[in-house]
Parts: structure tokens; sequence; C-alpha cells
């Protein structure tokens, strides 16, 4: 008999969250991250992107992005700490702070995009 | 009790002991394809970062344009936009590899033959291309 996991479910995650890293991630990072700053191109006023986020596809495209590349990022950090640093028998610690992570974060950007 | 067991492998009182050679804690330092592997999965680390960081830029949209204004001003300091270059190119790392293992992960055969890899992946960046284009324009039309 094999043993019933919870593997697939978290391995779902995983590679919906890296595929919505893969695709999403890079074009906000430039722009917000130093395009933006660095004054490459001219920034969007406030007032602009508080009527982007007034539309409800922006509200959902956000939680979207901020929630499940977390989850991405749980289970890949989870096995790199176990294999690049070889310690499996934290096992316990490292998926509750992983996972844990990921859910407080999902919960953080569901809090502040329905206060929008 | 014989001191044989079936099979003729002789019975010892004791486990053996393992023959491990351990494994140094850099073991992917020695070789290009060790090293990408970790790069690759560290790659996630900036993944998250860059949720954090979004997050406060959510935040600060939701406390106001005071609070806004300040974010836009701490996001200029040299230190966050170094930070956010590192984190660029691991995540740019991270959708390369992404989109290149879409032949491996599902091989396409047309007429019994097997599509060549780039013509597999290539679709993935044409739409990586269209949808940051319109994210940008979305973001930047004013």
């Amino acid at each position: 008999m094999q043993r019933q996991t919870n593997e697939p479910f978290f391995w779902v995650l995983f590679s919906g969250g890296g595929v919505v890293a893969a695709f999403f991630i890079p074009v906000h990072l430039f722009l917000f991250g130093f395009a933006i700053p660095l004054g490459w191109v001219a920034p969007p006023k406030y007032d602009a992107l508080i009527a982007l986020l007034q539309h409800p596809i922006a509200r959902v495209y956000l939680f979207v992005l901020c929630s499940v590349p977390l989850f991405h990022w749980a289970h890949r950090f989870r096995y790199t700490l176990y294999d690049g640093l070889q310690i499996k028998h934290l096992n316990a610690l490292i998926f509750s702070l992983c996972y844990g992570g990921a859910v407080v974060g999902t919960v953080v950007a569901g809090y502040l995009l329905w206060k929008i | 009790m014989s001191s044989k067991q079936a099979g003729g492998v002789p019975y010892t009182e004791f486990h053996p002991r393992w023959h491990r050679t351990r494994v140094s804690t850099f073991w992917w330092l020695g070789r290009w394809p060790y090293l990408k592997f970790i790069l690759r999965e560290l790659s996630s680390i900036s993944v998250a970062y860059f949720v954090v960081l979004t997050l406060f830029q959510i935040g600060a949209l939701v406390r106001g344009p005071q609070a806004y204004a300040r974010w836009e001003q701490a996001l200029r300091s040299p230190l966050l936009i170094l930070l956010n270059f590192i984190a660029f190119a691991f995540v740019m790392f991270h959708t390369i590899t992404w989109f290149n293992l879409t032949p491996k992960a599902m091989p396409l055969r047309v007429g019994g033959k097997k599509l060549p890899d780039a013509l597999i992946a290539a679709p993935n960046y044409i739409l990586w291309f269209l949808v940051s284009g319109i994210i940008a324009w979305l973001v930047l039309r004013t």
C-alpha cells in the first residue's frame, strides 16, 4: 500500500506559484523596484494607482500575485534547506515556518486588498 | 541457533556499520549544474522578497497619499535599489529556467516527430512579453 501524503497538494501550489512568479513578477519588480525610483519612466500618480486598484480584477490579480508565489517559495525554500544545508531533522520546524509564512502573507494580502 | 542464516550469509550479532562518506554542506559549489540548481532554488527567496515589498506598497497605498509619497521616497534609497536589482536578476533566472522546463515537462509530438525544445518554450516567452507589456501600460498610462 502506498502511503497517503499531502505532497501532491503542496506541489500543485508550488508549480502554480512558479507560473505566476515567472510571468508576472519580473515586470513588477523592474518597474517599481528600480525603473520608477531611478526616474527611467514617469512615476504613476497616487490617484491613478488607487483608481486601478478600485477595479475588482486588479484586486483579485494582486491577491493571486501575492499569495500563490509565497507557497512556491515555501516549497522551494523548504527543500533548499533540506538539501543545501542537510538539516532534514528540523523537518517539522522548517515546514511550519515556511508554510506559516505563506499563510500569514496571504491573510495580510487579503486584508489589505479588502480595505482599499 | 545456528551461526549461519539461510542463504549462507554469516549471522552477526550487531548491525553492520554503514559505509557513508560525509557529504560537505557546500557540495553544490563544486560543479556548475549543482550551483545552477541551488541558485534556481534560491530564486524563491527573491520571489518572497518581492511579495513582502508589494504588500508594503499596497499598505502604503491604503494608508493614503502622504504614506505613499514616503514609500516612494524610501524606494529611492541606493540600498533598496541594489537589493531590487539582485532580486530582479534571480527572478529572471527563475522565469527563464521555468519556461525552459516546459519541453521537459510536456514534450509534444507532431506527426510522430518530437518538436524541438525551443519551439515548445517559445509560446511562454511570447505570452510573457505580451503580459508584461499590458501590465506596464496599465501602470504607467496617465
